[in-house]
């Protein structure tokens, strides 16, 4: 046990809560970056959950974590490793010990590492730390469960109940190692248990017990850390996931709008969450239908667009796949419809529950014939809300499907999302007929953009007939000529190509960098840290990170073009890279690959771009 | 308003002389003139096959999307603008093969659809293949020493799935065609009406045995509900229980008399006998089979939103933010 206590300043820390799945490892987490937002932290979260449905208490393959980064400044990713591991049980430290950083602090609940539990977790002595190279210096060993029951004896509440609680212990100790304000976390139980006083109260009482404990004894570590505030935006602020900031980007952008939302889909991880969501907001008048498959989850979205909503069917994987039919028809149909694809590890079902970017060749050109189709790439989990709208919109103005890429990685990562004002968002104008085109109108006239009119029935006079054969440009009826079919594939390739989107944007060193690292999606903040991390060694490296894949900012070629070294960074065999070599001419960039399910290490990109440089 | 059949035409068809689908057009403009809705409140779905195109032929909004996804793209429509009244259009390809899935969940969901089923038993637009309603034994450009496998009956599936309406009708037969459109409209759910449609060139002469006015006398019967199942040119045959199962007979003989002929029940929410009568090779069983009223999907799916809306208190997204827990940072 160490002699003295110091506080010592940290820039930032990262935590990682881990045990059973059952052991509210991620309610322990999300209070505490609550707690840490609360006070202007930065923070980020990931959790890591089991592929198993419900593995047998205790093993090797049940073990759930989450892990919380938060710093003074602003923190871009979940951190590669931990400094603070809390290991409910053996399984837990055996399986979580490698994402620890040397010299971390581990918390371990040590009731739960008795004979059992080690064989359970496959320990071959009972010298577990030793087993494992732990210095039992940074090891915080506590009693929990004990000190759990004891705490809660008076309670009336049966032990099952009691050792639901176990997780707050860990976090009152978390709080007391980062000299947390307890308040925030009481606060938070009060409210998300308002209908439960009981519940709430034993839990805050367990988070106290924890907190007495470390400050009491000190436990076995030498410092208490602070991580102080810069930086602060004033604001109202909550938690949130990617897929929940994907569903309430629809949301928003169905009311800015003013159309009904639909939504088609078909349970697949890691999209399913969105179905889940959306399926709650009846109250908005959010329709979502859960399909007899992919297909229809996808058909019946075109459906609902020539009906006149705003029409999004979500999945992930090889549900991709499936709905590239009905996704074709809503190109050559040219009706507005957001297809989300919540990337996951591939081919074929390949690893449902890890993460990806290996689908954006197939968003861009997975379809039969000439289907141009634009494609957005979300960068975090907050921004998910903004390329949901940002896509909805595009969808609705350009009278086009959009794919719109997230990833299992920022669609389960969490981050706080500053509220926002709709009515400050843009508005989204759906080029709807005008009632004077009536008797003259036929459905391919276009706009000015390039873009067909949007007549939805219930309206007299625009009665008309959408399909997918190929129609003639003028009349709208089916046609086979030649010229035609060039003339309607160039159109509908122009009207994509016309889309307004922003400029590529380039930070760090942009005027004099050595290395340009370029990325696209959910990479952003791995790539951001990596060249932080780099620029604060004193090297020169910019980054440019692509939200929108097609149609390209029309600066790309001049960014590609400026800097003598530029890798491009992805997590799937180099899709962007060959992209961006066959629009941008002479463009032969470095290649950083990486197709593990997990998401970058910021040190191991660190690495290859300095090796990169100094080449 | 009143309609005539010309508000609901379109366009020259470009079907084979002699398609049953020129039939079956025309039944369809007179039932929606009869109907008297809209046509800017009508929306005509198919998906891909000779029969798909039939939208084209219609003046009100439609689509010819997809091969098979006619009835999922229909869901989608009626459930997202249930005011609209939609018809979908498909082949036995269309509707059985390709797209089996979605018409046995549009029946299973009981989405408030008219679908329509145009069974000639064979592929032609890819020119001659046997389908999934094709007999054992068909031969076929696919199957030139004649197919190994059992069709499809389509009420056997429609039913299977919990399907609430079955209607049978030859396409040549305008009376009886405009009879089971105007009850598959007034059906609130999803409405299989089958049509008896011959190919001309690909599979000539498979509903030979009712395709005339004359062949119907002697081989088919016309069902309606609560009414005695007599047919033949004189009424001179009868429906009768025999076992678990049902039998034609000719009244006077064996001993049968009028008083032993079933009673039509569409309302019958046991469907044995229904699907008992859809089955019969003789005589092929007409008219209104099985129509029984139940929840819509669409109406439920409303009723459930306005429920929700009464009972939760956030109505837009700004009230729906303030659901979560919110911190403030000052």
């Amino acid at each position: 046990m160490a002699e003295t206590l110091e506080v010592k300043e940290l820039a930032e820390v990262a935590v990682r809560f881990s045990g059973d799945s059952g052991d509210g490892m991620q309610l322990a987490g999300n209070i505490f970056s609550t707690v840490s937002a609360t006070v202007g932290n930065s923070i980020s979260t990931f959790p890591d959950y089991p592929a198993d449905i419900r593995a047998p208490q205790g093993s090797l393959t049940g073990v759930s974590g989450f892990q919380v980064h938060i710093g003074a400044d602003m923190v871009y990713t979940p951190g590669d490793k931990c400094d603070v591991l809390v290991a409910m049980n053996a399984a837990a430290l055996k399986t979580q010990y490698k994402y620890a950083k040397p010299g971390a602090a581990i918390i371990i609940d040590t009731d739960s590492f008795g004979p059992a539990d080690l064989k359970k977790a496959a320990f071959q002595t009972e010298d577990y730390l030793g087993e494992m190279g732990i210095d039992p210096d940074r090891v915080i060993a506590c009693p929990i469960t004990q000190m759990v029951k004891d705490c809660l004896a008076d309670s009336g509440m049966d032990v099952k109940a009691m050792l639901k609680c176990r997780n707050m212990f860990a976090l009152g100790l978390v709080c007391w190692l980062f000299d947390r304000d307890l308040d925030i976390a009481f606060n938070f139980l009060r409210e998300k248990f308002a209908k439960k006083a009981g519940v709430a109260e034993a839990n805050i009482k367990v988070i106290q017990a924890g907190y007495d404990y470390g400050h009491n004894t000190h436990s076995s570590v030498a410092n208490v850390y602070r991580i102080e505030t810069k930086n602060k935006v004033p604001g109202r602020y909550m938690d949130i996931t990617g897929n929940k900031a994907t569903a309430y980007g629809f949301i928003a952008a169905a009311e800015k709008a003013g159309l009904k939302l639909y939504l088609g889909s078909y349970p697949i991880t890691p999209a399913t969450d969105v179905l889940h969501e959306l399926s709650k907001h009846k109250s908005l008048g959010v329709t979502t239908v859960q399909c007899e498959d992919e297909i229809a989850g996808c058909a019946s979205s075109v459906g609902a667009s020539f009906a006149g909503a705003l029409a999004v069917t979500s999945t992930s994987g090889p549900g991709i796949c499936l709905k590239s039919e009905a996704m074709n028809l809503a190109v050559i149909m040219e009706l507005p419809l957001v297809v989300l694809d919540v990337q996951r590890g591939g081919p074929a079902t390949g690893l449902p529950t890890k993460s990806e970017q290996t689908d954006l060749l197939q968003a861009l050109y997975g379809r039969n014939g000439e289907s141009p189709m634009p494609v957005i790439a979300a960068l975090s989990p907050t921004d998910c809300f903004y390329a949901a709208f940002d896509a909805a919109k595009m969808a609705l103005e350009h009278m086009t499907p959009v794919v719109l890429l997230t990833d299992a990685y920022i669609a389960n990562g969490s981050a706080a999302f500053k509220l926002p004002d709709l009515g400050k968002m843009d508005a989204i104008q759906p080029p709807y007929v005008p009632e004077e085109m009536k008797g003259s109108w036929t459905p391919y006239m276009r706009a000015e953009n390039g873009t067909r009119y949007w007549a939805v029935p219930g309206r007299q006079g625009f009665e008309h007939i959408l399909g997918g054969l190929e129609k003639d440009d003028k009349t709208g009826a089916i046609s086979t000529a030649p010229e035609n079919h060039d003339l309607m594939t160039r159109k509908r390739q122009a009207k994509i190509d016309n889309i307004e989107v922003p400029d590529l944007e380039v930070i760090g060193d942009k005027d004099d960098a050595d290395l340009l690292i370029v990325g696209f999606g959910s990479t952003y903040g791995h790539l951001h840290a990596a060249m932080d991390e780099m620029r604060a060694a004193g090297k020169k490296v910019a980054m440019a990170q692509f939200r929108y894949l097609n149609p390209l900012p029309k600066n790309t070629a001049d960014v590609l073009k400026k800097y003598k070294k530029v890798v491009v960074a992805e997590q799937n065999m180099g899709q962007l890279a060959g992209y961006l070599r066959m629009k941008v001419d002479n463009f032969v960039p470095a290649q950083f690959n990486q197709v593990k399910g997990q998401p970058f290490v910021v040190a191991e990109l660190v690495e290859a771009f300095n090796a990169l440089i100094n080449k | 308003m009143a309609y005539t059949q010309n508000d609901f035409k379109k366009g020259q068809p470009r079907w084979c002389p002699g398609c049953g689908d020129h039939f079956f057009l025309a039944s369809l403009h007179k039932a929606m003139a009869e109907i008297g809705i809209d046509p800017w409140n009508t929306a005509v779905i198919s998906g891909i096959g000779c029969s798909s195109r039939l939208p084209h032929y219609m003046a009100t909004y439609g689509m010819n999307t997809i091969h098979g996804r006619a009835a999922a793209i229909a869901t989608g429509a009626k459930v997202a603008n249930p005011d609209l009244t939609v018809w979908q259009v498909s082949g036995d390809g269309d509707g059985l093969a390709i797209g089996g899935n979605h018409f046995i969940h549009a029946n299973r969901r009981n989405i408030n659809l008219n679908m329509i089923l145009l069974n000639n038993r064979i592929y032609g637009l890819t020119k001659g293949q046997y389908s999934p309603t094709s007999p054992r034994g068909f031969v076929s450009k696919s199957s030139p020493y004649g197919t190994v496998e059992d069709p499809f009956r389509p009420a056997e599936l429609c039913f299977g799935a919990r399907g609430h309406f079955f209607a049978r009708a030859v396409a040549t037969d305008a009376p009886g065609t405009v009879e089971i459109l105007k009850a598959a409209y007034n059906h609130k759910g999803a409405a299989v009406c089958e049509i008896l449609q011959n190919c001309v060139i690909f599979n000539n002469g498979t509903h030979d045995a009712v395709y005339s006015k004359e062949g119907r006398a002697q081989n088919a019967i016309y069902l309606k509900h609560g009414e005695k199942m007599l047919f033949g040119e004189n009424n001179e045959y009868g429906i009768v229980q025999e076992g678990f199962g049902v039998k034609a007979v000719k009244l006077g003989e064996d001993g049968y008399t009028e008083a032993d002929v079933l009673v039509h029940d569409a309302k019958c929410e046991d469907n044995t006998l229904q699907l008992k009568l859809a089955e019969m090779e003789w005589p092929v069983a007409l008219g209104v089979i099985r129509d029984v009223d139940a929840p819509t999907y669409d109406d439920s799916v409303t009723a459930q939103i306005e429920e929700v809306k009464a009972a939760k208190k956030y109505h837009n997204f700004a009230e729906l933010l303030e659901t979560n827990d919110i911190w403030e940072v000052k």
